[in-house]
């Protein structure tokens, strides 16, 4: 950071608000029998309803009812027991009745909050103003028609649930943290799919800067088109750094909408609000208002899952992991589940025998679930559920470096050789030899062969070059081929160097 | 035979005085005779006709069927017909031929009727007179030189030329019982969610309701069973047991406790119009009926509150004709804007303009309090009199609608005019009731209609009423000339 930077920072705060869209994962739409599935061919899951022939009516999904519910208790919020659905009125080719549904003055969520680890391993507290059920628009695409644009509404009718945020956040990486937290949030609930890239998780963010100690918000801008965590940063840094450049000149920020162009890396406006249109809500007469009873909201509590914060606190407690391991791997419920497994699978075997470095069952489980088997999915690019390697395979393997069979190292040429064949740690390591040599005989013949071949170092080191001990470990390990204990042959090159 | 009601064509069939298919024809050909001089139909469809009415003679040959196997029908075209066009009295869908039934229709082909066409109507339901069809007015039988009403002036025109036994309409401020009151037929509103509006063209969805037009009380009693119930399709029908409406039709009405409505016995209402009401109110007397005033002081409040509230729903639920998927479509269309304009500023008849520009206005950031917010109020209020009128009486009457059947282009220069048209019926929309037109008196050869309101889902009381005051009477009986 510059010192310009610096001052600037010192000078303004900035203060940022979300509206998520995520997509609710019913397997039919909100107000009509089509099935939610993506991709398919253009227009071929679009019903009478969703594409507003004369007369027809929608219905509400009740599956939609209760997922905004079940997230409206897991962030501690009201549950309306009387929300009502609005029209949004406005003409655009891919909203094929001229409106929108959705809700206006009476969500069915409302005054909830969530708490975020921030990287300085503070806590903030984010409210959410509310969450409400709307239909989501059809799609309009404009390549290879020949001037013309064609419309697929295969999305039109899709469930939205829009978790508008309290302008709570003061950066861009509180922004990112936030939007992570609602992310691991709904997946957890299986309310939402989570895909970016599909747009089933989409935020727009509201990003005003003001004076360091000013009480009034500044004018804001709405920033649009943020499809992934690391565009969200860059989006609103980029804009931050905007706003403030016109009012360090005098000038005055517009209420505008702007969208995030990733490939320049900059915001550009879309329409002011004087362009804004006025959508003229009203409620919508073809549709009664929700009306939600205790009974209801008890039932849909009854599914609720342990929460991220709830899981992240138990493995804490329980497996004794730092809060940040803890954090690390709640925040994706596949792999805190597949961290469960290979912990249950490995039973309670306790520490490792490895008396140099004792660790934990569960500790190893972490780093081996978010380090080698997190990064092997990385490279392929593939998810826990198209992962070949099953928990208890990988915990065959811990069991294997827990027992002194084979060393870390040794294992992580084993992981390898899992990931590729899918096959088991014991077959591996019979096959190729690796079982780690424990016998004290064979490694103080491979030691006293290797001071026989290094006269010079062995004098240099006994005349005081400790810094040697690392090269004679080197000889040795490789003299036999990677498989030695290492705290025994640690322990033995010291003895037999200093005799 | 084209004089019969539904009862006494059901009975015919079934003794097999005639066959559904020489009923239909017969009634084919009363159209082909008349309907040019009427303009009543839109569309006739003649051999889907004869072949429903071949299957149903099969059923009745067979022994089975209902009352209303082989009875031919029409059906407004606000009613989404698979297959047939449904343009809804607009250029807007003078191209469009729907892909589904309504459930109206699909309920009525399930108890057999035989569907011989769609009939004529105002503008997407906006207007009073028929004058507002892109396919022309439809004229009175009674008089050509006047209109039927509207906006189910075609249905009304039809079945009181006896063209047809009944037809369905749909009432959102008295389009079916000022209609039924200027041709002389029985007009019947249900109560809002009584029968689904599935398949139905929207004009403004928390007053529109479907309903028939027919010769008597036990016909509308015959067909408003087979197509009332809740739809899972329209989340606002509601899900309260059906009646047998036929079964009630015969309970005595002594001790019928009857409201005369104050406000309708206003200035406004013609001299003579009153006096046919008074005398009907007095046969309901003689059966043993207690008659006593009511009154609701909010109800002239009822024509300003609807027209805010009804534009306001129109001018949404018209936003879905843009050109873009269905109806008219301008040509060449420039851009975006240019494709919205043009094909709304075509496809759409002045009235409806007027009003989705009404609409569009109350709706507006800074007016919606002042207009919508305000409007609804007030709708509360007048529900509220109502509401503690029936406390005291199990129904009221008073007239359908001020004048008889004015004459065509008489009110078409002045909305305002041709809107207070609709003050008699106006209240029962917005509270949601049940309310029924009955045939009761002529003047100067002009047919007068009696109202009858009563509480939400009390129109087994209101057939049982009208029948029963029909019974007495035979204003129904009465044909015009020119087409006796």
């Amino acid at each position: 950071m510059s010192p310009a930077e610096e001052k600037r920072d010192s000078d303004w705060e900035t203060v940022i608000g979300l509206e998520i869209h995520a997509q609710l994962a019913t397997r039919s739409k909100i107000f009509s029998d089509s099935s939610t599935a993506y991709g398919a061919p253009p227009n071929t899951q679009a019903s009478l309803v969703d594409l507003g022939y004369p007369g027809v009516l929608p219905v509400l999904n009740g599956a939609a009812v209760r997922m905004a519910v079940k997230f409206g208790l897991a962030i501690g919020a009201n549950i309306a027991r009387r929300s009502i659905f609005a029209r949004k009125n406005y003409f655009y080719p891919d909203l094929p009745k001229g409106y929108q549904i959705s809700q206006y003055e009476r969500p069915v969520v409302e005054d909830g909050a969530l708490e975020v680890l921030l990287e300085d391993g503070t806590r903030k507290t984010v409210g959410i103003t509310r969450a409400h059920l709307e239909e989501d628009a059809g799609k309009s695409l404009h390549e290879g028609l020949k001037g013309y644009t064609g419309i697929d509404l295969n999305r039109a009718g899709t469930p939205l649930l829009e978790i508008v945020s309290e302008p709570d956040m003061r950066s861009a990486k509180e922004a990112v943290a936030y939007l992570k937290k609602v992310h691991t949030l709904v997946r957890y609930l299986e309310i939402c799919d989570g895909n970016m890239q599909e747009g089933s998780f989409r935020c727009d963010a509201n990003v005003s800067v003001r004076r360091m100690g000013a009480s009034k918000f500044g004018t804001r801008a709405e920033l649009k088109n943020l499809n992934s965590f690391r565009f969200i940063e860059k989006a609103i840094n980029y804009e931050v750094a905007r706003q403030i450049e016109i009012l360090e000149g005098g000038g005055s920020v517009v209420q505008e909408t702007r969208l995030y162009d990733s490939d320049r890396n900059e915001t550009r406006s879309m329409r002011s609000k004087e362009e804004a249109n006025d959508y003229r809500y009203f409620p919508d007469p073809d549709l009664l208002p929700l009306a939600i009873d205790e009974a209801f909201i008890e039932g849909v509590r009854q599914t609720l899952p342990e929460l991220p914060d709830e899981k992240a606190a138990r493995f804490a407690r329980e497996h004794g992991l730092s809060e940040y391991d803890a954090a690390v791997l709640t925040a994706s419920r596949e792999l805190a589940s597949y961290y469960e497994s290979v912990l249950a699978a490995l039973g309670s075997e306790g520490k490792s025998a490895d008396s140099k470095e004792p660790m934990t069952a569960q500790k190893l489980a972490v780093n081996w679930v978010m380090g080698e088997f997190s990064g092997a999915l990385n490279r392929d690019g593939l998810e826990i559920a198209g992962s070949r390697l099953k928990p208890q395979q990988l915990a065959g393997l811990l069991r294997r470096i827990l027992d002194a069979t084979i060393s870390g190292k040794i294992a992580k040429e084993v992981f390898e050789a899992m990931w590729g064949e899918s096959a088991d740690a014991d077959a591996i390591i019979e096959s190729r030899g690796l079982r780690q040599i424990t016998d004290t005989g064979a490694i103080e013949r491979a030691i006293e062969a290797v001071m026989a071949a290094n006269p010079a170092q062995l004098a240099d080191y006994r005349s005081g070059k400790d810094k040697l001990f690392g090269f004679f470990v080197g000889q040795v390990m490789k003299a036999m081929q990677g498989k030695a204990n290492p705290a025994q042959l640690n322990e033995l090159l010291k003895r037999k160097l200093s005799s | 035979m084209h004089t019969l009601t539904i009862a006494e064509l059901a009975a015919g069939l079934r003794a097999r005085r005639f066959s559904s298919v020489e009923l239909t024809r017969k009634v084919l050909e009363r159209i082909e005779r008349f309907n040019k001089g009427l303009n009543a139909f839109l569309t006739v469809t003649a051999d889907a006709a004869l072949e429903a009415a071949r299957r149903a003679d099969q059923e009745l040959q067979a022994g089975r069927g209902g009352p209303l196997t082989g009875v031919p029908i029409a059906h407004k075209d606000i009613f989404c017909t698979e297959g047939v066009r449904t343009s809804c009295g607009s250029k807007m869908l003078d191209n469009f031929v729907s892909p589904y039934d309504a459930t109206v229709v699909a309920n009525l082909k399930k108890a057999g009727t035989v569907l011989v066409g769609k009939t004529n109507m105002d503008e997407f339901a906006m207007g009073s007179s028929n004058e507002t069809s892109f396919y022309g007015p439809v004229l009175n039988p009674w008089d050509p030189k006047r209109v039927p009403g509207g906006s189910s002036g075609g249905s009304a025109a039809a079945v009181a030329a006896r063209l047809v036994p009944a037809a369905t309409g749909t009432d959102t401020g008295g389009s079916i019982r000022q209609p039924g009151a200027l041709t002389g037929i029985v007009g019947l509103k249900p109560s809002y969610g009584r029968v689904s509006r599935y398949g139905m063209i929207a004009f403004a969805s928390s007053l529109d309701q479907a309903g028939v037009l027919t010769l008597t009380a036990e016909d509308a009693a015959y067909l408003l069973r087979a197509i009332a119930g809740f739809d899972p399709r329209d989340s606002t029908s509601v899900d309260v047991p059906v009646p047998d409406y036929v079964a009630a039709l015969d309970a005595p009405l002594k001790g019928l406790r009857i409201g005369l409505l104050k406000e309708f016995f206003d200035a406004g209402l013609d001299r003579q119009c009153g006096e046919r009401v008074r005398a009907a109110l007095d046969v309901f007397k003689s059966l043993g009926a207690e008659l006593s005033e009511v009154s609701l002081p909010a109800l002239p409040l009822s024509v300003p509150t609807y027209y805010v509230v009804a534009p306001a729903e129109c001018s949404s639920n018209l936003s879905r004709f843009d050109g873009v998927r269905f109806g008219h479509r301008c040509e060449n269309p420039r851009d975006l804007l240019d494709l919205y304009m043009r094909t709304r500023g075509e496809g759409f008849g002045a009235e409806v303009k007027r009003r989705i520009m009404t609409g569009t206005y109350v709706l507006s950031a800074g007016y919606y309090d002042a207009y919508y917010l305000k409007a609804q109020k007030v709708r509360q209020l007048i529900s509220d009199d109502f509401r503690r009128a029936f406390e005291q009486v199990d129904v009221l009457m008073g007239p359908t609608t001020p004048t008889p059947a004015f004459e065509i282009g008489a009110k078409t220069d002045d909305p305002i005019t041709m809107y207070l048209n609709d003050i008699y019926t106006i209240g029962a929309n917005l509270a949601g009731l049940p309310a029924v037109s009955v045939p009761c008196g002529f003047v100067d050869g002009l047919p007068v209609g009696l109202q009858i309101i009563g509480p939400v889902f009390s129109e087994a009381k209101l057939l049982n009423a009208a029948h029963g005051y029909q019974q007495e009477t035979s204003w129904h009986r009465k044909i015009p000339e020119a087409y006796a």
